[in-house]
């Protein structure tokens, strides 16, 4: 027989506001097996945690209740609390009525009611509670980065600078993402490429990294410090280790009308290509879909012209099989499609471009060396209109587009406005507005110096529709400050797109069982608390994957998601999770329900000898289950046809208990 | 096959060919527009305010009359389609306002079950445009011709489901089908200025005008549209290049132009 000590926590008046605790206490120290129950104001506070540990001692107390909040915020420091009572942490039972009561009710009779019954269900699991210890695995001393974006980057070379190998896994032909395309940087206006390409070079040079450039992650087992991850580097034709990059293959291939990704398609590249110069890795990669030779075997000049045979038409696609301890997701954002935007004739007039294409304008690695010229006849524009917001903050209903605000569009829209009128003063800047959002360190600062120094016409109202007219756009807007339409000729219009999740990124959750919104973004395990963990264990979250973010607030996140790595590699071992499944051998026969609802691939199956009464020996197949892998879910209690299969701390008989507490 | 058929008032007098060459053109393509009886006007425009039953009831009875044939119901003017669209998905959403035209009619209740296609529909949908190619005997290749949706055909987009209002390709995909080709412009789904015409005329010229000049700077030759308003308001307001209904062009290029009586 259990001694069971019941502890119901006012949580001030989270709790005592609207349950009456003291008749909480009264009416569960009646139950079976309670011995001693009490109330406090902060049981999780150090004088609450002190009556807890002296009841144990003074009542020999061998199981605790705890009425209180959610097991999720407070279990653990319970646990710790009977630890340091002597007694086993899994004697520690939760009952939640806080959350699940005090919170959701708000009159004290129906609060007091169900507390009670929480609890009474509480005591009934802990009656039947076991002592259980937690095993060990091992960790892995090596960290996985998903993206090469500058989320990656930073958070490969802080990792890296804490002494543990890292790998970085990025789908184009070089790192760098989307910060490598951009022009200047908000709010200080440093040129991107002159911060950025350093970062990109200590990554090539340090030994511990390692860049699996042109490559995807296609398969992902195992767990927390264990992780086996299979990476399929994509035949890229050219021999990683001999080029030198030199691009002679590139001048000389006579396939040059290929657009350029990297460019957005504002101009052509050849079927072999290196991004751009400073790519890292710089080595040139062949198109499949563009390179002749590899389409009908006409061609092969690239490797008549490589100095240093390094072209390769036969390489194939390679998988490499590596364990992890940690995995960072850093797999970023994309502008989304304009398509259904066509009120602003995006697909109808090349002088409609997106911000990002106007970030490649305006740079002088870009298709126009930097002068800002139009797309349409290469003339210089004298007014330019932009729109921000063109699929954010979207009326749900309006099925297209987000609900979510992309939060980067303001501040790079000033940018944007501020550059042109300082670059060429005799334009005519407007910028169409819902709301102008700036809050960031000298943000508003930086969008008043627009507005003030810079003569940029801020128009809060949204533009209704782009009509391309000859060679002017016609743009109708409503300027809602004068309760006026306004009727603009402009000779180019920029589109603040949204942005969203990499399309990559939901198969990937799917490999990692990260969760994710219903936006595709990956969900942090605390929005507040645990920013840079996803709920899986062993996952972490760097960048824009998580939610839209700028370079500053990206940069000290992949800093915060290395910093979480370096915790669990710097480990030797992990304590695992004691509640898990086990397979009473008597009962299992072998049928393999549950192993194909496993999630894990944690349960095996052997033969095994078992003496009958007769003397004689019978084989029978029966489920083992690894205790290194298995998570604990569940779902293979459930689907044992034979009863067979039960959960530590959760056992069927547990759960039963608790259903017949709360229904007596 | 067969299909009930609400024509509307405007395509018994002022827009005749619209109907005439409707009728012809969907014979040819083997579909049969059965007029359905004593069919009364749709309302002219649906009125948003829930409370307004009578003005809706003509449209419910069409509807009705669809059902009783157990046929789909078949438009073609945009204002008639849009008025009885929104009708239909009222009747099917707004439960309060069909128990009162429900308790008026005294009929066996009714509750959206009829299929509304526009005309484009059906071809879309229905007949389906390869198929309209197939019968196509008089190619127009080369004619450049711009669709005019105006605003009613498309909107309110989540009643109309027909296409994407702002960036549409139905029209366009039908001018390809009959082999001419299609001029993509921004005004194709603005306002002609509709019933403003009557009380400002200046200002339907300017959105007529728009709509023409735009049209014509991308190349038009020809405008088509669905709307006998549409087409009243761009010929009214000087389009000096031809606005005809889309049946007509079918008509013609299914080879059953003549044919009309009239």
């Amino acid at each position: 027989m259990q001694r069971i000590g019941v502890f119901v926590c006012w949580c001030g008046s989270n709790i005592a506001g609207t349950v009456d605790v003291q008749a909480v206490s009264d009416a569960l120290k009646n139950e079976p097996g309670v011995v001693f129950s009490t109330n406090y104001q902060y049981m999780c506070s150090q004088a609450g945690q002190d009556m807890i540990i002296n009841a144990v001692k003074e009542h020999n107390l061998t199981g605790i209740v705890v009425c209180s909040c959610s097991p999720r915020m407070h279990e653990a420091t319970f646990r710790r609390t009977a630890q340091a009572a002597g007694l086993n942490p899994y004697m520690v039972e939760i009952a939640n009525i806080r959350e699940q009561c005090s919170w959701v009710h708000k009159d004290i009779p129906t609060g007091t009611e169900k507390a009670i019954i929480l609890g009474k269900a509480a005591v009934a699991k802990v009656n039947l509670n076991t002592p259980l210890t937690p095993g060990e695995s091992p960790v892995t001393k090596r960290a996985l980065v998903i993206g090469g974006g500058i989320a990656g980057i930073q958070t490969a070379l802080d990792i890296a600078d804490a002494g543990f190998p890292v790998d970085i896994v990025e789908k184009k032909p070089t790192i760098g993402g989307k910060m490598a395309q951009l022009d200047k940087t908000f709010p200080t206006l440093d040129c991107a490429a002159c911060i950025l390409t350093p970062k990109m070079v200590d990554v090539a040079q340090n030994d511990k990294i390692r860049i699996f450039s042109y490559s995807e992650v296609t398969d992902v087992k195992g767990f927390v410090g264990n992780f086996d991850v299979t990476i399929k580097k994509n035949a890229r034709y050219v021999k990683e280790d001999i080029c030198t990059g030199c691009g002679a293959c590139v001048e000389k291939c006579p396939m040059k009308k290929v657009p350029n990704e990297f460019n957005l398609g504002m101009d052509n590249r050849s079927a072999i290509y290196i991004p751009f110069a400073q790519a890292v890795p710089k080595v040139a990669t062949i198109d499949p879909n563009a390179c002749n030779m590899l389409k009908n075997g006409k061609c092969g000049l690239c490797a008549r012209v490589c100095a240093a045979g390094a072209i390769d038409y036969t390489q194939k696609d390679e998988y490499i099989e590596e364990k992890y301890g940690a995995i960072v997701v850093a797999t970023g954002f994309n502008p989304i499609s304009m398509d259904k935007f066509d009120e602003f004739a995006y697909n109808q007039s090349k002088d409609v471009i997106t911000s990002l294409e106007f970030e490649r304008l305006t740079n002088a690695a870009g298709p126009t060396a930097g002068k800002l010229l139009r797309p349409s006849d290469g003339k210089h524009p004298h007014t330019i209109v932009f729109v921000q917001c063109v699929g954010s903050r979207c009326d749900a209903c309006a099925e297209k587009g987000k609900e979510y605000c992309s939060k980067i569009c303001c501040m790079y829209t000033a940018k944007h406005a501020m550059l042109t009128r300082d670059k060429y003063p005799d334009t005519d800047v407007y910028v169409f507005y819902i709301d102008v959002r700036t809050p960031g360190k000298n943000f508003d600062e930086f969008y008043r110096r627009a507005v003030e120094e810079y003569g940029v016409h801020y128009v809060k109202g949204m533009v209704g529709k782009v009509v391309p007219e000859g060679d002017k756009l016609k743009v109708q807007a409503s300027d809602l400050l004068e309760n006026k339409q306004l009727h603009i000729d402009a000779d180019l219009v920029v589109l603040a797109a949204a942005i969203e999740p990499d399309k990559s990124a939901r198969p990937l959750a799917t490999m990692l069982t990260a969760s994710m919104d219903t936006n595709d973004f990956f969900t942090e395990a605390h929005p507040k608390l645990r920013p840079v963990e996803s709920p899986t264990a062993g996952v972490f979250l760097s960048g824009a994957c998580q939610g839209p973010k700028d370079i500053p607030e990206t940069v000290s996140q992949a800093g915060a998601a290395a910093s979480k790595v370096i915790g669990l590699l710097a480990k030797d071992k992990l304590t695992g999770n004691p509640c898990i499944a086990h397979s009473n051998e008597l009962m299992c026969n072998g049928c393999s329900s549950c192993e194909r609802v496993c999630p894990y691939g944690a349960i095996t199956y052997e033969d095994k000898e078992f003496r009958m009464p007769d003397r004689t020996t019978l084989v029978r197949r029966i489920a083992v289950v690894n205790p290194a892998v298995c998570q604990g879910c569940g779902a293979c209690t459930v689907a044992c046809p034979s009863g067979a299969m039960d959960l530590h701390g959760f056992a069927s008989g547990q759960i039963m208990a608790e259903v017949d507490a709360i229904c007596k | 096959m067969k299909v009930a058929y609400f024509p509307g008032c405007t395509l018994k007098n002022k827009a005749k060919e619209l109907d005439d060459y409707a009728r012809k053109s969907a014979e040819a393509l083997g579909v049969t527009l059965e007029e359905i009886e004593e069919w009364q006007c749709c309302g002219g425009v649906f009125t948003t305010a829930r409370d307004e039953v009578a003005t809706k009831l003509s449209s419910v009875r069409a509807l009705v009359a669809a059902k009783n044939k157990e046929q789909p119901l078949v438009t073609v003017c945009s204002a008639c389609h849009n008025v009885i669209k929104q009708t239909n998905h009222a009747m099917q959403t707004d439960k309060e306002f069909a128990d009162k035209v429900n308790r008026y009619m005294g009929e066996e209740p009714y509750s959206g079950e009829t299929q509304v296609y526009h005309y484009l529909e059906l071809l879309r949908d229905v007949v389906g445009f390869d198929a309209v190619k197939e019968k196509v005997v008089n190619k127009l290749a080369g004619k450049k011709i711009a669709a005019y949706y105006g605003c009613l055909l498309l909107r309110p987009n989540s009643v109309m489901k027909m296409d994407d209002p702002e960036n549409p390709s139905i029209m366009e995909d039908f001018i390809r089908a009959i082999g001419a080709d299609a001029i993509v412009y921004a005004n194709r789904n603005e306002c002609c200025g509709g019933y403003i015409a009557m009380e400002s005329p200046d200002l339907a010229k300017k959105k007529s005008n728009a709509v023409i000049e735009n049209a014509k700077a991308a190349g038009a030759e020809m405008i088509i549209t669905a709307c006998p308003l549409c087409k009243y308001n761009l010929i009214k307001n000087g389009a000096d290049i031809p606005v005809v209904y889309f049946t007509e062009l079918l008509a013609e290029a299914l080879g059953v132009k003549e044919d009309t009586n009239e």
